[in-house]
């Protein structure tokens, strides 16, 4: 039998301390949709996914209802559109994205991840016309995210691919200038891409999956935030193990929510993404644990090391609580859906070089940030570069989500609403990366012996 | 199908009666209670069995919430699964 304590824990957790279900993802292959006449082929995505996807959300709204626990998205992922569309005899791929987001609509889900393209070594015609075509299918589609990853340990970084994808998010943001460049906000430059993420917008199915999946991505800062608000001034022992059993209970939640959903839909269980991802809300913040721990400002020294521990404890908690773990797996660090990591980079503590140093070793990268409007393409490309390497060299997911907001400069607020936040616009280093980035080229994979 | 049922409100006389008639009115079967009263304020955690209930799950829950409201009583029904997964291995 339960004790009373345990049942009021697992309440506050939810009703205080922000414990929800992130997202419940389904992903959808669509190769099966490969035709050479374009409409047929957007006709075929369609059907597919609203026939595939159709009882995602009534069933998600279901187990919430039953379970009493928040599931906050209920999202699709699909195959990779450069691969799916590489067959059709057009040089236009913003329809497949027009496709997509009608889809999306439909099922009632919130976004829709896999406008993507897969170019970590090359680039197929396919793959250019994607690329090409991103700007305007961000702007003129409500749902569609897009990701590109550009570099991985074993192929090392398409530097050509870095160079199109600072102009192509030079593009978007002006292609969305009424709404401060929300398009970027959609587009994310991936390095060691996972195919089995839950997260947008960096979402898609991979080919190594199966004809449809269920992933599902559970948060939880709030929860381990409150934990570790226990624990004051004990070792760092304590609270790698305090995040640790935090974590474990948050996954099983996951995991126990993932199951019902998979048997529910009739469809196979993924994997649960264990990940700590916050939203703007009081208490719901990343930011706010690494300050618990002793930090003043996240942001200052010391926060590398607070994080390094934190991404790991998490990790080793969670898979633990899970028969399949995957996607992104760790902490998120996305300035603009933090509450502390705004009131961080707002008070000039946390700035774009220490962000960088924390994506080091956490989940993910620079996510979620405003820059000027005047930041040139190269200088994006530059910043996509540096964390492609970062991901390279220590085999690990990195990705840059970056806002280069029209008409902004450093000071101002990009508002992207809802659980997106709002960004303060941080500032970047002014030296030119023109003559780095008009090479071109790709820069080779790393060498992993003799490892320094 | 186990859930577990928690009142939280204002002390009075007859709120396990209430609880307890909206419960059986719905043909769910009260399997243990636990209460207590903190500072004028009534907790109650009960282990109930729905198997028999007419309602669907779901809308046994929304039933509860709504009728709670009504006799100022916040009243939540959870499946007990969520706290095994989380407390018990």
């Amino acid at each position: 039998m339960l004790t009373g304590s345990e049942i009021q824990q697992t309440l506050r957790m939810i009703d205080q301390q922000h414990l929800d279900i992130r997202t419940i993802t389904m992903g959808i292959s669509l190769l099966s949709c490969a035709d050479p006449n374009p409409e047929v082929c957007c006709r075929k995505i369609y059907d597919k996914i609203c026939r595939k996807a159709e009882r995602l959300v009534p069933t998600g709204e279901q187990i919430e209802a039953e379970f009493g626990i928040p599931i906050v998205n209920k999202r699709i992922s699909v195959t990779p559109i450069a691969l799916v569309a590489a067959g059709c005899e057009t040089e236009d791929y913003v329809p497949f994205a027009a496709a997509l987001d009608q889809a999306a609509k439909t099922c009632g889900v919130n976004f829709i991840g896999g406008y993507s393209a897969l170019v970590q070594k090359g680039l197929t015609e396919a793959d250019k016309k994607l690329m090409r075509a991103i700007p305007e299918a961000l702007a003129t589609t409500d749902f569609v995210c897009s990701s590109v990853n550009v570099g991985s340990t074993r192929a090392g970084i398409n530097m050509d691919a870095v160079r199109t994808m600072g102009e192509v998010v030079k593009k978007t943001a002006l292609r969305t200038a009424d709404t401060d460049g929300f398009g970027c906000a959609k587009l994310v430059i991936f390095c060691n891409a996972v195919e089995d993420n839950p997260f947008m917008a960096g979402a898609f199915h991979g080919v190594g999956e199966a004809e449809s999946v269920i992933n599902v991505g559970v948060s939880g800062p709030g929860v381990v935030y409150h934990a570790l608000q226990s624990v004051k001034g004990q070792p760092f022992d304590v609270v790698a193990e305090t995040v640790k059993k935090t974590a474990f209970r948050i996954t099983r939640m996951g995991q126990l929510v993932a199951r019902e959903a998979s048997t529910r839909l009739d469809t196979p269980f993924g994997i649960v993404d264990l990940s700590l991802a916050p939203t703007p809300a009081i208490g719901d913040s990343v930011a706010r644990i690494l300050e618990e721990m002793g930090l003043e400002v996240c942001g200052t020294h010391g926060t590398t090391a607070a994080l390094a521990l934190l991404n790991d404890a998490v990790k080793k908690g969670g898979v633990m609580a899970s028969s399949h773990v995957g996607g992104l797996s760790g902490a998120f660090i996305p300035v603009s859906e933090d509450e502390g990591m705004i009131a961080a980079a707002r008070a000039g503590a946390l700035t774009l070089d220490k962000l960088e140093a924390m994506t080091c070793v956490c989940s993910v990268g620079l996510d979620m940030i405003a820059v000027p409007g005047d930041t040139t393409a190269a200088t994006i490309s530059a910043i996509i570069a540096d964390e492609a390497a970062i991901g390279m060299v220590n085999n690990k997911t990195t990705a840059v989500r970056i806002i280069p907001a029209p008409g902004k400069s450093v000071g101002d607020t990009v508002e992207m609403g809802g659980l997106l936040g709002s960004a303060p616009v941080m500032p970047v280093h002014t030296g030119s990366a023109e003559d780095f980035i008009a090479r071109g080229g790709r820069i080779p994979a790393p060498l992993h012996s003799l490892r320094n | 199908m186990r859930a577990i049922v928690t009142v939280v409100g204002q002390d009075r006389v007859g709120i396990i009666a209430d609880v307890c008639s909206l419960l059986a009115n719905n043909k769910v079967n009260v399997l243990d209670i636990s209460q207590t009263v903190l500072q004028e304020y009534f907790t109650m955690i009960m282990l109930v069995d729905t198997a028999g209930a007419e309602l669907p799950f779901a809308e046994l829950v929304k039933y509860l919430r709504e009728e709670g409201e009504k006799i100022g009583l916040s009243i939540h029904v959870q499946r007990e699964d969520i706290f095994n997964a989380m407390h018990r291995i």
